[in-house]
C-alpha cells in the first residue's frame, strides 16, 4: 500500500540541489500539526486555549509566539482579530486543544494537510522571497515575532520568520507552484 | 500599486484586496416589505462621487477581515479606514 | 574620429562589432553611438515618413535618430544606440522608423524584485550623488538608482572638478562610500520608467546585455524593481534641446551638450569643424572643451545681442568668431552637414552644427507622481510646481543647472528626504567652482518663408510647416495639435521635440507658451520591453496551477488536462488509439454500467461551525439548511441579493453546531469572501466561524452500479447496504485503511459515494480504488456527460448571472416557510415573473448524429427572416450521449418550459439544424438508478 505524501514531496530531489551552496537552504517540513483556531480573543476560551498551547494566544497583529521545545514546540501565528493558525510537530495537540475550547464558542479545524510548509533559509533567503513578495522583509520591520499573510509569487501564504529563515506556508494545491517559482528564482543564488 | 492601510495589518499592497462596492448599504430590515421599486432601490442604486467615497474592502489575501474605507475617487488618496461596525470618520 | 587620449574607455581592449553589414571595432565604454561615431559613421537611420538621412543627435535616451535594431546575439527591435553599451559580437542595423521582433523565443531569464526605502534618489550625477550622500549619512535606507553603468551623470562629460577632484573621480569615490553602507543599495543600468501611487516606482535594471555572447545564462537579463519609497529625490538632470531652422535634421547636426559628452567620456569627436548654435552659457563651455578635444570650433552663432559671460571672453580669446546677435539660417550639406549658412550671410564650411535651444528639467517621473509643472519664463522651461506625493526634484531637474547650485541642492533635498525617517545629521556640500553666467534665452524659431525642413520632432518627421497646418485648421491646444501632427508619440515620446512643439504653436498663436498650458507625462519614462515586465510569470509559471493530491497519477496514467480555475484536472484518459470522443464514451458507458472514479478535489470546502450556523446557512441558501440531521447531506443553491443564481453544491451536517459546504471548483473563494462579507457586515451577532478546508481533503466521486461492491471491499466496516448507507447521508469509516468520510451523493444519477480523506492519504486511497482493477478512472469531460444527462446544471457554464433558480426547474429548491434568504425579495420582482424568461431545457438534434456547438443560437423557423432574428436562446452545454445512443444539448431558451416537443433551430454555420425542445432531464427521470 502506498504511503501518505506530502505536497511538495517530489520537489525533494532539487531543493537540496539548490541548497548545496552556502547561499540558500530549501526544503519541505512535510506533515506538521497546523490547527485553525477562531475564538474571542477577550473571552476566557481564549485565555484556556493559551493554557493548553503552554503560550498566550497573541492578540497584536502581524506577531507570532513560540514556545516549548522538541516535539512540545509550538508556533501560534495571528491571521486576524479572533483567529490563529497553531503550527506543531506531528502528533496531535486536536483534542488538547478542544478540550480547552470545551463547549463555548469558537471552532478548532484540523487545517495540517490545508497547507504544507516551506523553509527557505541561509543568507539569501530575504533576497529570494523579495523577487515575489511586496512585504517589506527587512529585520528591522520583519523579524522574529512578526508574520504575515500575504502573497509570494502568485501563492497567498502565511510567513513566518525565523533567525535563520522564513518558514512559507502555502496552501497544497498551489505547493508545487510555489516549489518552481522558488527554484527558478534561486538558479541566481545557487549557480 | 496602491497601498491600502488595513485596519488589522497595516498598509499593503492593493492587489491583496477585493473591493465591495459602497459602505453602508445596509440589508433591509425586511425585505417582503418593500415595494419592487424600494428593492430596485437596494439592489441596482449606488452613489458614484468624484471625491471621497465610503466603501467596502476586504483583506482577502489576509486576515479576511471587510473594513470601510474613505477614498477620494480623483486622486485615489484613502482618507482613513475604520472596522465594520465602527461609525464613519468625519474625512478630513 | 577617435581621439589621441581623453574619455572613460579602456583602450587597451578592443571590441569587435557589425553595423549594417560593416565590420568596425570599439572599447569597452563604448556605447554603440560612440562607437559608430569614432568609426566615422554619419547616418545611422533612414527617416520613417521622409526617408532622408539621420545621424547620431544625443548622448543618451534622449536621442530621436539613432534607433537600431539589435541582430545579435538576440534580435531586439528599436534600441537607441547612445544607450546600447558596446560588447564584443554586437551585430546591428540602421531602421527606418521601425524595428522587427524576434521569431523565436527569447531565451534569457527575466525577473523583478521588490525593494523598501526610506529614501530613493533617481540619477547619480551631481545633485543625485549629493542626495543619496546626505541622506545615507543619517543612517537612513537609501536607493540610488541610475541609468548609466557608472555614476557621475553629467560630470562624466565635462571636465569640472568636485571637492578639489576630477567630478568623475569624486563621482566613483562617493558611490564607492554608498555601496560600502549596509543600508544603501546603489542600482547602476537602472532606468526608474513609472511613478505610481502611494511612492510605488517601478524600474528595468539591465544586467547582461552589455555582457553579450558572454552573458551568465542563470542571471536575469532584465529585472524590474518594484520600489516602495518614504521619500523620493528626483535627480534626473535636463535634457538639452535642439532648435528648429532649416535642414536641423541633417547628419552632423548635433545637441552641443552631446558632442561634449562624445569628446570628454567617450575621447571620439563626432566632426572636424563646427559651428556652434546657441543661446546659453553653457553651450559656449561646450565649444570650448571641444576645442581644446581638437574640434576646429569656426564659429559660434548666439541670437543673444551682447553674450558677455566669462565663457564668451574666452572664446574671443582662442579667436572663435561670436556671432553675436545671429542665427543659423540653414544646415546645407548632401546627405551629412557640409556648410553652414548665417543671419549675418555667412556660409562657414563646417561638418558639425552643434545646437542649444536651452536645457529641459528631465520632469516625467515628476508629472507621473500626480505634480504638477510651471513654465519658468526665466529659463524658458518646464519646472516642478508640487505634487501631493512625498518628492522632490533637485538640481537640473528643477532647473537649477550650474554644478555649485546642483551640489547643494541634491544635499538639502537628501537630507530633507532621510528626515522623514532618522534624526538630521548635519552633512557639508561638496565643493565646486561658482562660475557667472550670463541669462539664458529661450530660442526655438529660425523664421523662414519655407517652413517644411525646420523640424520640430525628428522620429516622427514633424515640421514646423506641419504644426502650422495643425494651427491653421484652427486647432488651437498642444495636445490636439500632437494628436494632428503626431509630434510627441514616437519611441522617443519627444523628449527634445515636446517642448519644442509647444514654443512652435505658442509662436504661431502669437500666445506666451506659458498660456498653453502643459502636458502630463505618463509613464513608461522610456520603452521596457515586455519581457521585462513579465519576468517570470510566464511559460509554466505565467499563472499558478494548482493541483490535486493526486495529479501524479493522473499526469502518469496518461491523463490529458482540463483548466477550471487554476486548477488542473484530468480531462480523459485515453487509451491508445483512441480519441476524445471514443475515451469519453467508454468513461461514461463505466460509469452507467460498471464502476468509475473521478478525482473530485477541486471542490471548494468550507467549515461552518458555530451556535448558529445552521441559522447562517439558512439566510444564504435558498433552501432550509437548520433542518438538516447529522448525519444528512442536502444539496442547495445561493444566490444573489437579485435572485440569480450565485453557487451551488451540497452541505453536510457534521455535528449539530458544524456544517461543512461544497462550493463548485472555479467558485471556492468568491464563496468563502462572500460568505464572510455576510457574516462580518451584516449579521455579526451570528456565532458562526468559517475556515477554508478545501485542500485538507482529497475526495473521490465513486460512481456507478458496482461502486457499492467496490466500497463493501476497501471499507469492510463500513455497512454499505441501501437501508444502512441510505442516499444523501454521509458516514465516517476506514477506507483502504484510512480514516474517510463518506457521503452517499451523486452527481451522475447513479448510484455513488464521495470519498474524503485527508490531502496526504490522497493519492493512498486512489490507489487502493485503482489496485482493485474493476474501476474506471474518469476525468471531466465524462462527469458533464453524465450530470447533462440527468439535466444538472453547471453554475457559470448552464448559468450567467441572468438565470434564477426557478428558470432551472430547481423551484424545489427555494423554499417557501424560510421568511427570508438572500435573494428571495426578488423572485417576486416583476421581470423575475416573467413567463418569457430564458428557461433550461433540453434539446434533441433531429439528426442524433449531429452535435451543436456550445453557444448555438436558437431561433423559431427553419429559414432566416430578414435581420434583426428573434433569439429564443442559446446551447449552454451539448454531448454525445453513450446512454442515451444520440447526441443531445442543454440550452437556455425563452418560455422554454413551455416548449417542450417544440422544434426549433440552430443555425450552424450555413445550415439550419432543427431541433426538438424537451425536459432538461433526459437520462433516468424517474431516479431509478441512484440507489444502485
Amino acid at each position: 500500500m502506498a504511503e501518505r505524501r506530502s505536497p511538495a514531496a517530489a520537489y525533494a530531489g532539487r531543493f537540496e540541489a539548490a541548497s548545496r551552496g552556502e547561499a540558500l537552504r530549501l526544503a519541505e517540513l512535510p506533515f506538521l500539526t497546523q490547527i485553525d483556531v477562531r475564538v474571542d480573543p477577550s473571552s476566557p476560551a481564549a485565555g484556556d486555549i493559551g493554557d493548553a498551547l503552554g503560550v498566550p494566544l497573541p492578540v497584536e497583529p502581524g506577531t507570532a509566539v513560540r514556545a516549548g521545545s522538541g516535539a512540545d514546540e509550538v508556533t501560534v501565528a495571528w491571521l486576524g482579530p479572533d483567529e490563529w493558525l497553531v503550527v506543531a510537530p506531528e502528533g496531535h495537540r486536536l483534542e488538547l486543544l478542544r478540550k480547552g475550547l470545551g463547549d463555548r464558542h469558537g471552532s478548532i479545524v484540523d487545517v495540517s494537510a490545508q497547507r504544507t510548509t516551506l523553509l527557505v533559509a541561509g543568507p539569501r533567503a530575504r533576497d529570494l522571497l523579495a523577487h515575489g513578495c511586496a512585504l517589506d522583509l527587512h529585520p528591522s520591520v520583519f523579524g522574529p515575532g512578526a508574520c504575515a499573510q500575504t502573497t509570494l509569487a502568485r501563492a497567498q501564504v502565511v510567513l513566518i520568520p525565523r533567525e535563520d529563515g522564513f518558514l512559507v506556508l502555502v496552501r497544497s494545491s498551489f505547493a508545487a507552484y510555489l516549489a518552481e517559482w522558488l527554484l527558478d528564482a534561486a538558479a541566481e543564488y545557487v549557480a | 500599486m496602491l497601498l491600502i492601510p488595513c485596519p488589522w495589518c497595516g498598509p499593503r499592497e492593493e492587489a491583496e484586496f477585493h473591493y465591495g462596492g459602497q459602505a453602508h448599504v445596509a440589508y433591509p430590515e425586511d425585505p417582503a416589505a418593500l415595494s419592487d421599486e424600494e428593492w430596485a432601490r437596494y439592489l441596482f442604486f449606488r452613489d458614484n462621487p468624484k471625491g471621497v467615497f465610503a466603501e467596502r474592502w476586504s483583506h482577502s489575501a489576509g486576515c479576511r477581515r471587510w473594513f470601510n474605507a474613505l477614498r477620494d475617487t480623483a486622486t485615489n488618496q484613502i482618507h482613513g479606514v475604520y472596522r465594520v461596525g465602527e461609525p464613519r470618520p468625519v474625512a478630513s | 574620429m577617435r581621439r589621441d587620449g581623453g574619455g572613460r574607455i579602456d583602450r587597451s581592449r578592443e571590441l569587435r562589432f557589425r553595423f549594417d553589414g560593416q565590420e568596425y571595432t570599439g572599447h569597452p565604454g563604448d556605447t554603440l553611438a560612440s562607437a559608430l561615431l569614432a568609426n566615422g559613421v554619419r547616418r545611422v537611420a533612414t527617416s520613417v515618413r521622409l526617408g532622408r538621412p539621420r545621424g547620431i543627435f544625443a548622448a543618451g535616451g534622449e536621442e530621436p535618430n539613432a534607433v537600431v535594431q539589435i541582430e545579435e546575439p538576440f534580435p531586439e527591435p528599436m534600441l537607441p544606440a547612445t544607450t546600447v553599451e558596446l560588447y564584443d559580437g554586437l551585430v546591428a542595423s540602421s531602421l527606418a522608423g521601425q524595428g522587427r521582433l524576434a521569431a523565436g523565443p527569447d531565451p534569457a531569464r527575466y525577473d523583478a524584485v521588490h525593494a523598501h526605502c526610506d529614501v530613493l534618489v533617481v540619477g547619480a550625477g551631481p545633485a543625485g550623488l549629493a542626495a543619496a550622500r546626505a541622506a545615507a549619512a543619517t543612517g537612513a535606507r537609501v536607493i540610488l538608482a541610475d541609468d548609466q553603468p557608472e555614476p557621475g551623470g553629467s560630470l562624466l562629460g565635462s571636465r569640472d572638478e568636485v571637492d578639489g577632484v576630477p567630478g568623475a573621480d569624486w563621482a566613483a569615490a562617493t558611490a564607492a562610500d554608498l555601496e560600502g553602507r549596509p543600508e544603501v543599495r546603489v542600482l547602476r543600468r537602472t532606468t526608474v520608467f513609472g511613478y505610481y501611487d502611494d511612492n510605488y516606482l517601478v524600474a528595468v535594471e539591465r544586467r547582461t546585455n552589455h555582457l553579450g555572447a558572454a552573458a551568465p545564462a542563470h542571471m536575469a537579463r532584465e529585472r524590474i524593481w518594484r520600489i516602495r519609497a518614504r521619500r523620493v529625490v528626483l535627480a534626473t538632470g535636463a535634457h538639452e534641446r535642439p532648435i528648429a531652422f532649416a535642414g536641423n535634421d541633417l547628419p552632423g547636426v548635433m545637441l552641443a551638450g552631446a558632442a561634449r559628452t562624445y569628446a570628454t567620456r567617450y575621447g571620439v569627436l563626432p566632426g572636424r569643424r563646427a559651428v556652434v548654435f546657441a543661446a546659453n552659457d553653457g553651450a559656449h563651455a561646450a565649444a570650448l572643451d571641444l576645442a581644446d578635444a581638437g574640434v576646429d570650433v569656426a564659429a559660434v552663432v548666439d541670437p543673444r545681442p551682447a553674450p558677455g559671460g566669462p565663457w564668451a571672453a574666452r572664446l574671443r580669446e582662442r579667436g572663435v568668431e561670436l556671432l553675436a546677435g545671429h542665427v543659423v539660417t540653414a544646415a546645407r550639406g548632401d546627405g551629412q552637414v557640409s556648410s553652414v549658412e548665417t543671419s549675418s550671410g555667412a556660409s562657414i564650411d563646417a561638418d558639425l552644427l552643434l545646437v542649444s535651444g536651452g536645457w529641459n528639467p528631465v520632469v516625467h517621473l515628476y508629472s507621473q507622481s500626480g505634480g504638477t509643472l510651471r513654465y519658468d519664463e526665466t529659463i524658458g522651461t518646464l519646472v516642478p510646481d508640487g505634487s501631493g506625493q512625498a518628492v522632490e526634484a533637485a538640481g537640473a531637474a528643477r532647473g537649477v543647472f550650474a554644478l555649485p547650485g546642483c551640489l547643494a541642492d541634491g544635499t538639502g533635498a537628501g537630507a530633507r528626504a532621510a528626515s522623514a525617517s532618522r534624526p538630521a545629521r548635519p552633512v557639508d556640500v561638496p565643493r565646486a567652482e561658482e562660475t557667472a553666467e550670463d541669462a539664458p534665452l529661450a530660442y526655438w524659431l529660425v523664421p523662414a518663408a519655407d517652413y517644411t525642413e525646420h523640424f520640430v520632432d525628428l522620429q516622427r518627421d514633424v515640421t514646423v510647416a506641419d504644426v502650422h497646418r495643425a494651427t491653421g485648421a484652427g486647432l488651437r491646444s498642444v495636445e490636439h495639435v500632437k494628436r494632428y501632427t503626431t509630434a510627441g508619440t514616437a519611441h522617443d515620446q519627444g523628449k527634445t521635440s515636446g517642448l519644442l512643439t509647444s514654443a512652435v504653436v505658442a509662436e504661431a498663436l502669437g500666445v506666451p507658451v506659458a498660456e498653453l498650458g502643459t502636458t502630463t507625462f505618463r509613464a513608461p519614462y522610456q520603452p521596457v520591453s515586455f519581457a521585462a515586465l513579465a519576468g517570470r510569470d510566464r511559460g509554466a509559471l505565467h499563472d499558478p496551477v494548482r493541483v490535486t493530491a493526486l495529479h501524479e497519477w493522473h499526469v502518469a496514467n496518461g491523463a490529458l488536462f482540463e483548466n477550471v480555475g487554476q486548477w488542473k484536472r484530468p480531462w480523459y484518459y485515453p487509451r491508445p488509439g483512441e480519441d476524445m470522443e471514443a475515451a469519453v464514451l467508454r468513461e461514461c458507458a463505466a460509469a452507467r454500467e460498471g464502476v468509475a472514479a473521478m478525482d473530485a478535489s477541486t471542490l471548494g470546502k468550507i467549515d461552518v461551525i458555530g451556535p448558529d450556523a445552521g441559522e447562517f446557512l439558512d439566510r444564504l441558501y435558498t433552501n432550509l439548511m437548520s433542518s438538516l440531521k447529522v448525519g444528512s447531506v442536502r444539496y442547495g443553491v445561493m444566490c444573489r441579493p437579485d435572485g440569480m443564481v450565485f453557487d451551488d453544491g451540497t452541505v453536510i451536517r457534521v455535528a449539530d453546531d458544524h456544517f461543512l459546504v461544497t462550493t463548485t471548483t472555479g467558485n471556492a473563494a468568491a464563496v468563502l469572501d462572500w460568505m464572510e462579507e455576510w457574516l462580518q457586515t451584516e449579521w455579526p451577532w451570528l456565532r458562526v466561524h468559517l475556515t477554508s478546508v478545501t485542500e485538507q481533503w482529497a475526495t473521490v466521486a465513486l460512481v456507478g452500479p458496482g461502486s457499492r461492491e467496490v466500497l463493501a471491499g476497501l471499507a469492510p466496516g463500513l455497512a454499505v447496504g441501501v437501508d444502512d448507507f441510505p442516499f444523501m447521508t454521509w458516514r465516517e469509516a476506514e477506507v483502504a485503511g484510512v480514516p474517510a468520510r463518506v457521503c452517499r451523493i451523486s452527481f451522475s444519477g447513479e448510484l455513488a459515494f464521495e470519498i474524503n480523506v485527508t490531502s496526504w492519504d490522497g493519492l493512498r486511497l486512489w490507489t487502493a480504488i485503482m489496485d482493485t482493477g474493476l474501476v474506471t478512472p474518469y476525468g471531466t469531460e465524462t462527469m458533464h456527460v453524465l450530470r447533462a444527462e440527468k439535466g444538472y446544471p453547471i453554475v457559470g457554464q448552464d448559468t450567467d448571472g441572468t438565470v434564477t433558480p426557478h428558470d432551472l426547474g430547481m423551484s424545489w429548491v427555494v423554499s417557501k416557510k424560510k421568511p427570508d434568504f438572500v435573494g428571495k425579495r426578488s423572485f417576486s420582482r416583476a421581470d423575475t415573473m416573467r413567463a418569457d424568461r430564458k428557461q433550461l431545457v433540453g434539446l434533441l438534434p433531429e439528426d442524433p448524429e449531429v452535435l451543436l456547438p456550445e453557444g448555438t443560437h436558437l431561433v423559431a423557423t427553419g429559414t432566416l427572416p430578414e435581420p434583426p432574428v428573434p433569439m429564443l436562446g442559446h446551447v449552454t452545454s451539448s454531448y454525445r450521449s453513450a446512454a442515451l445512443g444520440r447526441t443531445f444539448a442543454l440550452a437556455l431558451v425563452r418560455g422554454g418550459q413551455g416548449r417542450h416537443g417544440e422544434r426549433l433551430y440552430a443555425p450552424v454555420g450555413d445550415t439550419l439544424v432543427p431541433v426538438t425542445v424537451t425536459s432538461h432531464v433526459l437520462y433516468d427521470p424517474e431516479g431509478a438508478r441512484r440507489d444502485g
